[in-house]
C-alpha cells in the first residue's frame, strides 16, 4: 500500500499568547517582549523557536514552547502595562498538528478554501478546515494547522482521512 | 458564490469564510427616537437592484467587519472598505462611478473620511 | 472476435484494447466487453441494443447518444449500497465484473407489463399530471393512481449505506478549460504560453474530442497538442473531470471520477473539484439533434455522430443495414464510416431540396445512393428498426419507398453545449443560418471586477468545424427541420417523440400551445419536456422550435429554458464529501468528555458540543438516572461539566461603559471580586443569552454566556464595537476552550472543595456572587459562587489541559459524600424548580425581560442599552402580552411541553381563542410532582386561576396558575 500524502502528528508542547493591542503604537514594545520582529500583515516571524503571528490588524498571536508561556506571558503583560492592551494565555484552547510530506498541500487543498499553494513562505492564513475554524502556517517540510481544542478529533480525522494513501491530486 | 477581499487583513476569502450582515451605513436610533426613525431603523431596508452597501464579517479569517459596494444584479464587487465610516468614503464612490456612471448617492452629506480607529 | 459479441466490427475501435476481454453481466446474463468499452459499446457488441423502457409509457428504449446526453440507455449498476441507479451505459466506462440491471420494466426488459401505459397513450396528454387532479376522486384513486405508482420514479434508490468514500478539493487557477476536445487543447496551449496556471477538464478518459473520429490526421494534430502541453509545467490536464456548473465569481464545480465502479482501489470514488477561476474558456463541444419522425423512438434509431463513434471508437455496429437521414452534411461522415467499416448503407436521405458539398459528393463517389427533398415518413418494428418507410421531405407524409434496415443515422444539425456559458448569466444569439443558438460574446458572464468571467472556443461557440484546427474543409448549409416531413399529418405526430426518457412528444408541445402555454418554462413544465434526467440537452432545442411553429413566432421569440447546474447528475456523495459518519459534523468535546464516556453518559447535543444528558446506571431508565441525580446533588454534592459555559474577557477603560450597553443591567458599577447576572437582549428588544458576569479588574470583565451563545455573543460584541462604537477603546476575546469549569453543587460542595485544599472557600472569604482566584488541589482555579440549582454552588475553571485531573480529584475526595456527576436534565429540572429561566424554553426570539418578571435585572438609571428603545414600543407595553408564571397540574399528569392554554371564543379562523403556553414542563424529583413555568396573559395577577390545555386525544390538561419558585423560596440554601 502506498504511503500516505503526508505525516500528521499532533503537537501537544505548544503554548499560544494572544495579544491584542494597537500594533502601530506597541510593536516595539510587543517585539521586545516578545523576542521576534513584529511580522507585517498575515506573515509570521520566527526565531526557529518561537514564532509570532500576524492575526488581525490588532492581534498577534505568539507561539512558543509551552515552558516558556508563563514568562513571555509576564513579560508581555509588563511591556503592554500602560497600553489598552489585552495579553492572554490561550494555549489550552487549541490543538495543533503537524502536516508534513511532499503532499502535505494535497492534504489542505481537500478541506481549505483558502489558496494555500500561493501562501507566501512566512505566510499565515486564517480559514476554514472542512467546517472548524483553523490557522495554517508553513514550517520547513510542511505545515502547522491550529484549531480549538473541542474539535481535535475532528481536525485530527478530517487530516488523516484527506491523506488517505493514493488520493493525491496530481493529474491521472 | 462570492469572493470578497477582506479590507482589514487583505485575504481574498470566499463566501463560506464570510458571514454576511445586511445593509450598511445605517444608522442607530435608540431611546428618545421617534417611532418612525426606530420602525425604519429597525425594519427599513433599500433591498436596491443594482449598487447596494453592505456588511461582511470575515468569520473564518480576521474577525473583522468590513463593508462592500456591491451590485446585486450583476455581483461586481465595486470595492471593500473599512467598517469604520459612516459613508461610503470618496474612493469607493469614484469607483462605482467608473463602472455606473448614472448612479446617484442616495445620502446628502459629505462623505467623511474613515474616523480613526484605536482598532485600526 | 465474436467472444465480444456478434456486432464486434472484425477490425477498428480506436479506444478498445482487443486482448483484454472484460466478463459482466447484464440482467444476469453474462456477456464480454472489451478493455475500453463503455456499457452502452458492450451492449450493442453483443447484439443489446434494447436498454431501458420510458417513464411515462415504458417504451422500449435503446441508446439514441454515445455520451453524456444520452437520455435512455440509463441502468442501474452494482449491488447494495454501491447500488446506483439512472448510470448513462454511453459514459460508464465497462469494468471486469460489473453486475447491470435494466430499469423501469417488469418482469423483463423485453415483456414490459407496464407498456400497457403506451395503449392509453391518449389518456396521457400534455399536462396529464396536472389534468388529473382535477378529475372525479374515485377515478383517481381506483383508475389513475395505481397506474401512476408503478411508473412514477426513475429506477430505483438504494436502500443501503453507500460504502464508497468521496473527498472534494480547492483549487484556484487562472484559467480553466472546460473540454479536452481541439479547440480546448488549442486555447489551454495559448494561455499556458502566457505563464498562467491552466486546467483542462476533459468529462471522458480520452482528450480529443471528436477530431479524431472525425477528421482524417486528427488523432495526430490531437496528440501533438497534448505532447506539447504535458511539457509545460503550469498546464494540468484532468481526464474524467466533468465541470457541472459555473457560479458566481468564476467559482466553477468539477466531478473527478476516480474509481468509479472500482471498489478495489481503495482510494475516493469520485472527488468534487471546488475551483476559483480567473476566467474559464468554454469548449464544451456541441450536441448532435435528433430529427423528428414518426417513430424516431424505435430502438436502433440514433443520432449519427453516435453511430459513427460507435463503429470508430469501438468497432461495433450499432446495425448492419443502416439508414442515414439529416438536413446538413455532417451526418454523410457517419455514412462513409459505415461504408469504411463494411457496413451497408441502402440511403442517405437529405432533407434538403439540394446536397452538393464536399462529403455529399464524396458519398456519392462511394456509390451511395444519396435522395434530396427526402424524408422519414416512419419506422417499421417494435422493439428494433426493421424498416424504415420513404416520403418527400416537402410532404405531407405519403409512403414512396419502404426501404429493410436495422438502424437508423439520424442528424437534425447541432448545438452548441452553452451551459457552463449560460449557468451564471451569459446570453444567447440564435443563428438562423446555423439553425442554433450560440454564445453572444458581447453578453458574456460577469464577474467580481464586472468583466467577461467566460469566452466560449470551438464548437461551443457556434464554430462547429473549428477548421483552423482540424483543417476540415467548409460545409454547406443546414436546413432547419423542426418536423419532418414538414407536412407531417396529426397521426404522425403522435409518433414523434421530443423527450425521449419522458415521452413527450410533437403532439404534446403542439396541444401545450393550443391550450395557452406560451412560455417555454411553463411548456416545459406542463408537458415534462426537458425535466429528464439529461436535462433537455437532446430535447431542449427541438422542443422550443416546435413551440414557437405552434405559436408562429420566431424561435428567439421563445428562447429557451433556464439553463441551471449541474450538467449532468452529481450523486450526493461528492456534494456530502467527508462529511458523513464521524465527520459528519465537527463534534466539540469538553476536556472531561472521555470520563462522561466512560461512565456510561446519554449525550445531548448542544449546538455542535455533546454534554451528558444524564449517567444512567445499570438497568436505569434516564429519568431514573435524572432523578437519582437530582436527590444526590440536593443531598449531598453533585458535579457538572461546565466547561462549555461561553466565556468572554472584555478589556479597556470602556469596558464598563461597552458592558452596559450590551446588558440590560449595570455592569459598570459591578465591583471587582463580585459576580451579577445579566440579560442580554437584540436590538429588537428581544432576550438573546443570558450568563453571570464577573469583574476580574478594575479594566477586566469575564462574562459568562450560554453553551449555544459563546460565539454568537462574542461576535455581538465584536459587531457593536467595530461597526458603531468604533472609537470606544475595548478589546474581546472569546476564551470559552481555555478553560475547563466544573459546577460543584449540594450542600457539601464546601466540605468537598475544602479538602482538596488551596484556597479559602468560607462563606465570610468567598460570600454568593464572588469570584476568587487561588489554586484547588494545586491546580490554578477561578472560582465562582454562583447558583443555578438553588443550592450552595461553586463554579471551578482551571485551565482546560487541567480539567480532567480536578474531575477525578473531586470525585475521588468526595466518594464517601457520594458525589454524583449530574448531566443538563438534572441541571434543567433543578433551575425549574427554582423558578429560573432558560434561553431557549422560557424564551423564543420574541419574548423580552419583562415579560418573564426579569424588571429587576433591568436598569432604570441607564439611558440606553440594546433593546431599550425597542422595549418602550407600544406593543411591548402592552399589558396584555403574556407573562411568566408558574403552573400547578390539577391531576398529578405533567403538563406537555408547549401546550396552549384556551381562552373564551374563537378567531378568525373558527381557532379557540388562546391565552398561553407551557415553556417547561417536568416531574421534579425534589417535589415528587409535575412543575411547570409557562407564559400567560395577565399571568402574574391571576395567582389561583385554573386554565385549561386541550391535547387532542386525551382529556384536556388543568393547571393552577401559582409562583413559579417552587422550591426554596427563601433561598437560603445557596448560602450552604
Ligand atoms: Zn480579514
Amino acid at each position: 500500500m502506498a504511503e500516505a500524502l503526508a505525516r500528521i502528528s499532533q503537537i501537544d508542547d505548544l503554548g499560544m499568547i494572544q495579544i491584542r493591542a494597537d500594533l502601530g503604537r506597541a510593536g516595539d514594545a510587543i517585539a521586545e517582549a516578545a523576542g521576534l520582529a513584529l511580522p507585517g500583515q498575515g506573515r509570521v516571524t520566527t526565531d526557529g523557536s518561537r514564532i509570532l503571528g500576524w492575526m488581525s490588524p490588532d492581534e498577534l498571536l505568539l507561539v512558543l514552547p509551552r515552558a516558556e508561556a508563563a514568562q513571555a506571558l509576564a513579560a508581555l503583560q509588563d511591556a503592554l502595562s500602560t497600553e489598552h492592551a489585552l495579553v492572554l494565555d490561550v494555549s489550552d484552547m487549541r490543538a495543533a498538528f503537524r502536516i508534513q510530506g511532499d503532499k502535505a498541500l494535497h492534504v489542505l487543498m481537500k478541506l481549505c478554501p483558502a489558496d494555500l499553494a500561493s501562501m507566501p513562505q512566512d505566510g499565515l492564513r486564517r480559514t476554514r478546515a472542512a467546517q472548524a475554524a483553523c490557522g495554517i502556517w508553513r514550517e520547513p517540510g510542511g505545515y502547522v494547522l491550529i484549531g480549538f481544542r473541542s474539535v481535535a478529533d475532528y481536525l485530527r480525522g478530517l487530516l488523516q482521512g484527506a491523506a488517505l494513501p493514493g488520493s493525491q491530486l496530481d493529474p491521472r | 458564490m462570492l469572493t470578497l477581499t477582506c479590507p482589514c487583513c487583505g485575504v481574498a476569502a470566499e463566501e463560506t469564510e464570510l458571514h454576511a450582515g445586511g445593509e450598511a451605513h445605517l444608522k442607530r436610533f435608540g431611546p428618545g427616537s421617534s417611532d418612525a426613525e426606530f420602525e425604519g431603523y429597525l425594519f427599513a431596508r433599500k433591498n436596491p437592484r443594482g449598487v447596494h452597501f453592505e456588511r461582511w464579517r470575515h468569520a473564518y479569517g480576521c474577525g473583522k467587519w468590513f463593508l462592500a459596494a456591491r451590485c446585486t444584479a450583476t455581483l461586481q464587487v465595486f470595492a471593500t472598505y473599512s467598517a469604520q465610516t459612516p459613508y461610503p468614503p470618496a474612493e469607493v464612490v469614484a469607483a462605482i462611478r467608473a463602472a455606473r456612471p448614472d448612479w446617484q448617492p442616495d445620502w446628502t452629506e459629505t462623505p467623511t473620511t474613515p474616523a480613526e480607529s484605536p482598532n485600526a | 472476435m465474436t467472444q465480444t459479441g456478434p456486432f464486434r466490427l472484425s477490425s477498428g475501435g480506436r479506444l478498445i484494447d482487443r486482448a483484454y476481454p472484460l466478463p459482466f453481466r447484464f440482467d444476469g446474463r453474462q456477456l464480454r466487453g472489451l478493455r475500453g468499452d463503455t456499457l452502452a459499446s458492450a451492449l450493442l457488441a453483443n447484439g443489446q441494443m434494447l436498454m431501458g423502457r420510458s417513464f411515462k409509457y415504458h417504451r422500449p428504449r435503446g441508446p439514441i447518444a454515445s455520451g453524456a446526453e444520452e437520455p435512455n440507455a440509463l441502468l442501474g449498476l452494482g449491488h447494495g449500497g454501491r447500488f446506483e441507479p439512472n448510470q448513462r451505459a454511453t459514459t460508464t466506462p465497462l469494468v471486469g465484473g460489473m453486475a447491470t440491471t435494466s430499469q423501469n420494466c417488469w418482469p423483463s426488459l423485453t415483456a414490459d407489463v407496464g407498456a400497457v401505459n403506451s395503449w392509453l397513450y391518449r389518456f396521457f396528454p400534455a399536462g396529464f399530471y396536472y389534468k388529473t387532479f382535477m378529475w372525479p376522486r374515485g377515478f383517481w384513486k381506483h383508475v389513475f393512481e395505481p397506474v401512476i405508482r408503478r411508473s412514477a420514479g426513475l429506477g430505483k434508490a438504494p436502500t443501503e449505506a453507500d460504502p464508497d468514500t468521496y473527498e472534494q478539493a480547492y483549487a484556484h487557477v487562472d484559467l480553466v478549460v472546460v473540454g479536452g476536445g481541439i479547440a480546448g487543447l488549442t486555447a489551454a496551449l495559448d494561455a499556458a504560453k502566457s505563464g498562467k496556471s491552466v486546467w483542462v477538464l476533459e468529462q471522458t478518459p480520452h482528450f480529443g474530442g471528436r477530431t479524431p473520429t472525425d477528421h482524417a490526421d486528427g488523432q495526430a494534430r490531437v496528440d501533438a497538442l497534448i505532447a506539447e502541453l504535458r511539457a509545460m509545467p503550469n498546464v494540468n490536464l484532468r481526464r474524467n473531470t466533468m465541470a457541472t456548473g459555473l457560479y458566481d465569481h468564476g467559482y466553477l464545480l468539477a466531478r473527478e471520477a476516480l474509481a468509479d465502479h472500482d471498489p478495489n482501489a481503495g482510494i475516493p470514488r469520485q472527488r468534487l473539484w471546488r475551483i476559483r477561476a480567473g476566467h474559464v474558456v468554454v469548449a464544451s463541444g456541441a450536441l448532435e439533434r435528433p430529427l423528428s419522425f414518426a417513430g424516431n423512438d424505435v430502438p436502433g434509431v440514433m443520432l449519427a455522430s453516435a453511430v459513427r463513434d460507435f463503429i470508430g471508437d469501438y468497432g461495433v455496429a450499432p446495425g448492419r443495414r443502416i439508414v442515414v437521414v439529416t438536413n446538413n452534411d455532417d451526418a454523410y461522415r457517419t455514412a462513409l464510416a459505415a461504408l469504411d467499416a463494411g457496413l451497408e448503407v441502402p440511403v442517405i436521405l437529405d432533407a434538403r431540396s439540394s446536397a452538393g458539398g464536399a462529403l455529399p459528393e464524396a458519398a456519392r463517389a462511394r456509390g451511395i445512393r444519396v435522395l434530396t427533398d427526402a424524408a422519414i415518413a416512419g419506422i417499421k418494428g417494435g422493439q428494433s428498426v426493421e424498416a424504415v418507410k420513404l416520403c418527400a421531405h416537402s410532404g405531407s407524409g405519403e409512403v414512396t419507398e419502404t426501404i429493410e434496415a436495422d438502424c437508423v443515422a439520424m442528424s437534425g444539425g447541432w448545438s452548441p453545449v452553452v451551459h457552463l456559458w449560460s449557468h451564471c448569466g451569459g446570453k444567447l444569439n440564435w443563428s438562423d443560418t446555423q439553425s442554433m443558438f450560440a454564445p453572444d460574446p458581447n453578453r458574456p458572464p460577469t464577474g467580481a471586477d464586472g468583466k467577461a468571467m467566460a469566452s466560449c472556443v470551438g464548437a461551443a461557440s457556434g464554430d462547429l468545424l473549428v477548421a483552423d484546427a482540424t483543417g476540415a474543409a467548409a460545409e454547406s448549409a443546414i436546413m432547419p427541420v423542426w418536423v419532418m416531413p414538414t407536412h407531417a399529418t396529426r397521426k404522425m405526430k403522435f409518433k414523434m417523440f421530443l423527450d425521449f426518457q419522458n415521452d413527450v412528444k410533437v403532439s404534446d408541445v403542439e396541444l401545450a400551445a393550443q391550450e395557452g402555454y406560451h412560455s417555454v418554462e411553463h411548456t416545459k413544465r406542463y408537458t415534462t419536456l426537458g425535466m429528464a434526467t439529461d436535462q433537455g440537452k437532446v430535447s431542449n432545442i427541438n422542443g422550443l422550435a416546435v413551440l414557437s411553429g405552434a405559436l408562429n413566432q420566431p424561435i428567439p421569440a421563445t428562447g429557451t429554458t433556464t439553463f441551471r447546474p449541474p450538467y449532468t447528475p452529481l450523486t450526493l456523495g461528492t456534494i456530502a464529501a467527508e462529511a458523513r459518519g464521524e465527520l459528519f459534523q465537527p463534534l466539540r468535546k469538553t476536556p472531561m468528555h472521555g470520563w462522561h464516556q466512560a461512565k456510561g453518559a446519554y449525550w445531548e447535543p448542544v449546538g455542535h458540543w455533546r454534554r451528558p444528558y444524564c449517567y444512567p446506571q445499570g438497568a436505569e431508565s434516564h429519568a431514573e438516572a435524572v432523578a437519582r441525580e437530582i436527590r444526590a446533588v440536593r443531598a449531598s454534592v453533585g458535579t457538572l461539566d461546565a466547561s462549555t459555559l461561553g466565556k468572554i474577557v472584555v478589556k479597556g477603560p470602556d469596558a464598563g461603559k461597552f458592558l452596559d450597553m450590551m446588558y440590560t443591567g449595570m455592569m459598570s458599577t459591578l465591583p471587582v471580586g463580585k459576580c451579577r447576572y445579566g440579560l442580554i437582549c437584540n436590538e429588537n428588544g428581544f432576550l438573546i443569552d443570558d450568563g453571570v458576569a464577573a469583574r476580574l479588574s478594575e479594566d477586566t470583565w469575564l462574562v459568562h454566556t450560554t453553551t449555544g451563545g459563546a460565539d454568537r455573543m462574542h461576535g455581538h460584541f465584536e459587531d457593536w464595537l467595530q461597526c458603531e462604537w468604533w472609537d470606544w477603546q475595548v478589546y474581546t476575546a472569546n476564551v470559552t476552550e481555555q478553560w475547563a469549569q466544573i459546577a460543584v453543587v449540594g450542600p457539601k460542595a464546601r466540605v468537598l472543595l475544602e479538602r482538596l485544599g488551596g484556597m479559602d472557600l468560607s462563606a465570610e472569604a468567598l460570600p454568593f456572587m464572588g469570584w476568587a482566584e487561588g489554586e484547588i488541589a494545586g491546580i490554578p482555579a477561578r472560582v465562582y459562587r454562583i447558583s443555578f440549582s438553588g443550592e450552595l454552588s461553586f463554579e471551578v475553571a482551571v485551565p482546560a489541559n487541567r480539567g480532567l485531573e480536578l474531575w477525578e480529584k473531586l470525585h475521588e475526595a468526595g466518594a464517601d459524600l457520594n458525589i454524583t456527576p449530574y448531566g443538563t436534565e438534572a441541571m434543567h429540572i433543578m433551575r425549574a424548580e427554582k423558578g429560573f429561566i432558560m434561553i431557549g424554553d422560557e424564551t423564543d426570539g420574541t419574548v423580552i425581560p419583562q415579560d418573564l418578571g426579569m424588571s429587576w435585572a433591568i436598569s432604570k438609571k441607564k439611558e440606553d442599552y440594546i433593546g431599550k428603545r425597542a422595549q418602550q414600543r407600544s406593543h411591548m407595553t402592552d399589558p396584555d402580552r403574556w407573562k411568566l408564571v408558574g403552573l400547578e397540574s390539577l391531576d398529578g399528569r405533567m403538563l406537555p411541553d408547549g401546550v396552549y392554554a384556551v381562552a373564551e371564543g374563537v378567531n378568525g379562523n373558527g381557532q379557540r381563542n388562546v391565552q398561553g403556553r407551557v415553556t417547561s414542563t417536568y416531574i421534579s424529583p425534589t417535589l415528587d410532582k409535575p412543575i411547570a413555568m409557562g407564559l400567560v396573559r395577565h399571568g402574574p395577577e391571576r395567582m389561583g386561576e385554573v386554565l385549561e390545555f386541550p391535547v387532542a386525544g386525551q382529556e384536556s390538561y388543568k393547571a393552577r396558575i401559582c409562583d413559579p419558585v417552587f422550591y426554596d423560596k427563601e433561598g437560603s440554601r445557596a448560602n450552604g
